[in-house]
């Protein structure tokens, strides 16, 4: 039997070690986390709980958390519903047709990220007081929307604007009207980047902290607040366990993306 | 069904894309408009096409005013330059697009399409209808589009340099083959092409455009035998250029002068082709019929069917084509004088340049 050449040996052991730190990177902050949502009882200077146990798990899932779980799925369903439904026309429009002013309109839905989030929801919050629109969800939803809107428009224009004219040109060509050529041509080519933009806004609405803090309390609970509020008061197992959950959609998020957002879209960001 | 355009603009901010065309395109004949890029000729199409509205004039399909038209009522069915195939849809749905948005029952659409892609010699019919556009080579692709705008039956075919992607050899055969569907089904139509040789090989009459205007029309024979001017003759082959100045009996080219009887006068282009032109070992006797110019043969290319020599007149450059290896030297280039065309200069040479103004006489 030949012998592995000493080399490929040493790259061998050099890769497994550049492994092994990557994933000590990754995972030893999460695996405080799963160590904590097990823990009953972990005092200091102790390097281990001394008490493990399922009790917070099911503390939380009898209780609050799941509240604001469902709270936050149902605004983020609300948040991408209404979000895309607005975004595709505007996005169309932008792709295609020779708006003026163009630039100064993408860039009016990127502003609320150019300042810092919190002056920026405080003055949302005392005009959504004035609304009568603050401490609900539909104040929420709209805080939730100015923040969502240059995910979405960013990347449907990219999206649109990365299928030929010349597609929908040939159907026009053939007979369609530009409403028929624009849902049997344009919208099928486009739902790989729709997957990807309803993504990318749901994620952000679930996972949204400030504003849902500023505008939703007292009576709005999503899980980033909970997770905040139970931080706040020492209960660590329960913060940990609302951090496990946050990050499900995250991860979900990394594979469904992966497949579906196309580097082609990537590539038309700067070019709108 | 004949088109006819009259005085069409169409500008782009400033810039004239097209500056007052009229032209008609021959009923069932294939036409090919033909010009550099940026000619216009595109533009053309697509206003043909109603993909973009013109600024002034008339479009006219048979007796009908189609300028106000969509793209959608006028009855034109375009090839475009990279295909436009749906990729989303297999080739069959392709195909059948146009025909169930006219309500065409099922089984009929399934005729027609299989007919139609019979007619475009795509093969293996079966098996391609299922496929999506993207597994297809650009050869097949091209059918699949021409197949998808020819089973409309439409008024006017339009087809948008619909070769110009596929590689030399595909391209050949493709263009006899089209020309031999078109002469079969009879439709108008109209070539986009920048391909000189495409053009006349595939259509029966030639539309030379140049700067939002046409610049010549005629047979491809005609344009090609027959330029009326310099740009024509330039563009229509490989072409040499002379500045010479022309006077009753006599052509000067620098120093040299040859025997003139043409109307031309004052500042003049002398145009020929490589393949018109021969080059001799230095020979200074005068033979009737042939204009003699003296030059200096610099290089010499192997081509495979032949030689190239760049041979140096009067300080210009010339390419001169045969099938025999002429040595670097003297040497005289001989052109026959029906085949060496003179036109007018259009705009005088600017008399500050020196090394013009000492080589006119």
């Amino acid at each position: 039997m030949p012998r592995p050449h000493p080399g490929t040996l040493i790259r061998a052991t050099l890769r497994m070690a550049a492994g092994v730190f990557v994933a000590f990177i990754i995972f030893a902050p999460l695996s405080s986390l799963v160590i904590w949502s097990f823990t009953r009882k972990w005092f200091w200077p102790h390097p281990f709980p001394q008490e493990l146990g399922l009790f917070y798990w099911r503390k939380v899932l009898e209780g609050d958390l799941f509240r604001a779980l469902q709270s936050g799925f149902f605004i983020a369903v609300i948040v991408t519903v209404l979000t895309l439904l607005l975004t595709i026309p505007l996005a169309y429009l932008l792709a295609r047709y020779p708006v003026p002013f163009k630039a100064a309109i993408l860039l009016v839905f990127l502003l609320p990220h150019a300042f810092p989030q919190l002056p920026v929801f405080v003055n949302a919050t005392t005009l959504l007081y004035r609304a009568h629109l603050a401490a609900s969800v539909s104040g929420v939803v709209l805080i939730h929307m100015v923040g969502a809107l240059v995910y979405a428009v960013w990347t449907m224009t990219a999206v649109f604007r990365s299928i030929p004219a010349s597609l929908e040109e040939a159907a026009w060509n053939l007979g369609a009207s530009r409403v028929k050529a624009f849902f049997t041509v344009a919208m099928p080519l486009a739902t790989p980047g729709l997957i990807a933009s309803t993504l990318l806004v749901f994620l952000y609405s679930f996972d949204e902290f400030t504003g849902t803090l500023l505008v939703g309390s007292p009576f709005v609970l999503t899980l980033p607040v909970y997770m905040y509020r139970t931080s706040v008061g020492y209960e660590l197992q329960v913060a940990s366990i609302a951090a496990l959950i946050l990050m499900v959609p995250g991860l979900l998020l990394l594979v469904v993306l992966e497949r579906y957002l196309k580097s082609e879209y990537l590539s038309m960001f700067g070019r709108i | 069904m004949d088109v006819r355009v009259e005085g069409l603009v169409k500008r782009y901010g400033r810039v004239v894309a097209l500056d007052g065309i009229t032209i008609g395109f021959p009923s069932g004949g294939m036409t090919a408009i033909l010009g550099p890029s940026g000619c216009g000729k595109t533009t053309l199409l697509r206003a043909l096409a109603g993909f973009n509205p013109v600024d002034g004039g008339r479009i006219v399909f048979g007796a009908e005013d189609v300028t106000g038209l969509p793209p959608q009522a006028r009855g034109t069915a375009m090839v475009f330059q990279q295909y436009a195939l749906w990729p989303h849809m297999s080739v069959f749905d392709n195909v059948a697009y146009g025909l169930r948005l006219r309500k065409v029952p099922a089984a009929e659409v399934r005729a027609r399409v299989e007919e139609v892609l019979h007619l475009v010699e795509i093969g293996q019919i079966a098996g391609v209808m299922q496929r999506r556009p993207g597994e297809l080579s650009g050869g097949q692709q091209q059918r699949v589009a021409l197949a998808r705008a020819l089973v409309v039956e439409p008024r006017v075919l339009l087809m948008d340099e619909p070769l110009s992607n596929l590689d030399a050899k595909v391209r050949q055969r493709l263009r006899a083959e089209v020309r031999r569907l078109q002469k079969r089904v009879g439709i108008t139509t109209i070539y986009v092409t920048h391909d000189q040789e495409e053009a006349l090989a595939i259509a029966d009459t030639v539309i030379l455009m140049n700067a939002g205007r046409v610049v010549q029309a005629g047979s491809p024979q005609d344009i090609y035998f027959r330029p009326e001017n310099a740009f024509a003759a330039e563009f229509l082959g490989v072409s040499n250029q002379l500045a010479g100045t022309a006077e009753a009996g006599s052509l000067s080219v620098g120093a040299q002068r040859l025997p003139y009887t043409g109307p031309v006068r004052g500042s003049a282009t002398l145009l020929f082709k490589a393949t018109d032109a021969t080059v001799i070992p230095d020979d200074l006797t005068t033979e009737s019929g042939q204009a003699l110019l003296r030059g200096t043969l610099e290089e010499r290319l192997f081509l495979g069917s032949g030689y190239r020599h760049y041979v140096r007149i009067e300080g210009e450059s010339v390419m001169v084509d045969g099938t025999e290896p002429v040595e670097a030297g003297p040497v005289t280039v001989r052109v026959p004088v029906e085949k060496l065309k003179i036109y007018a200069m259009a705009s005088p040479e600017p008399v500050t340049d020196p090394a013009r103004s000492t080589r006119t006489l």
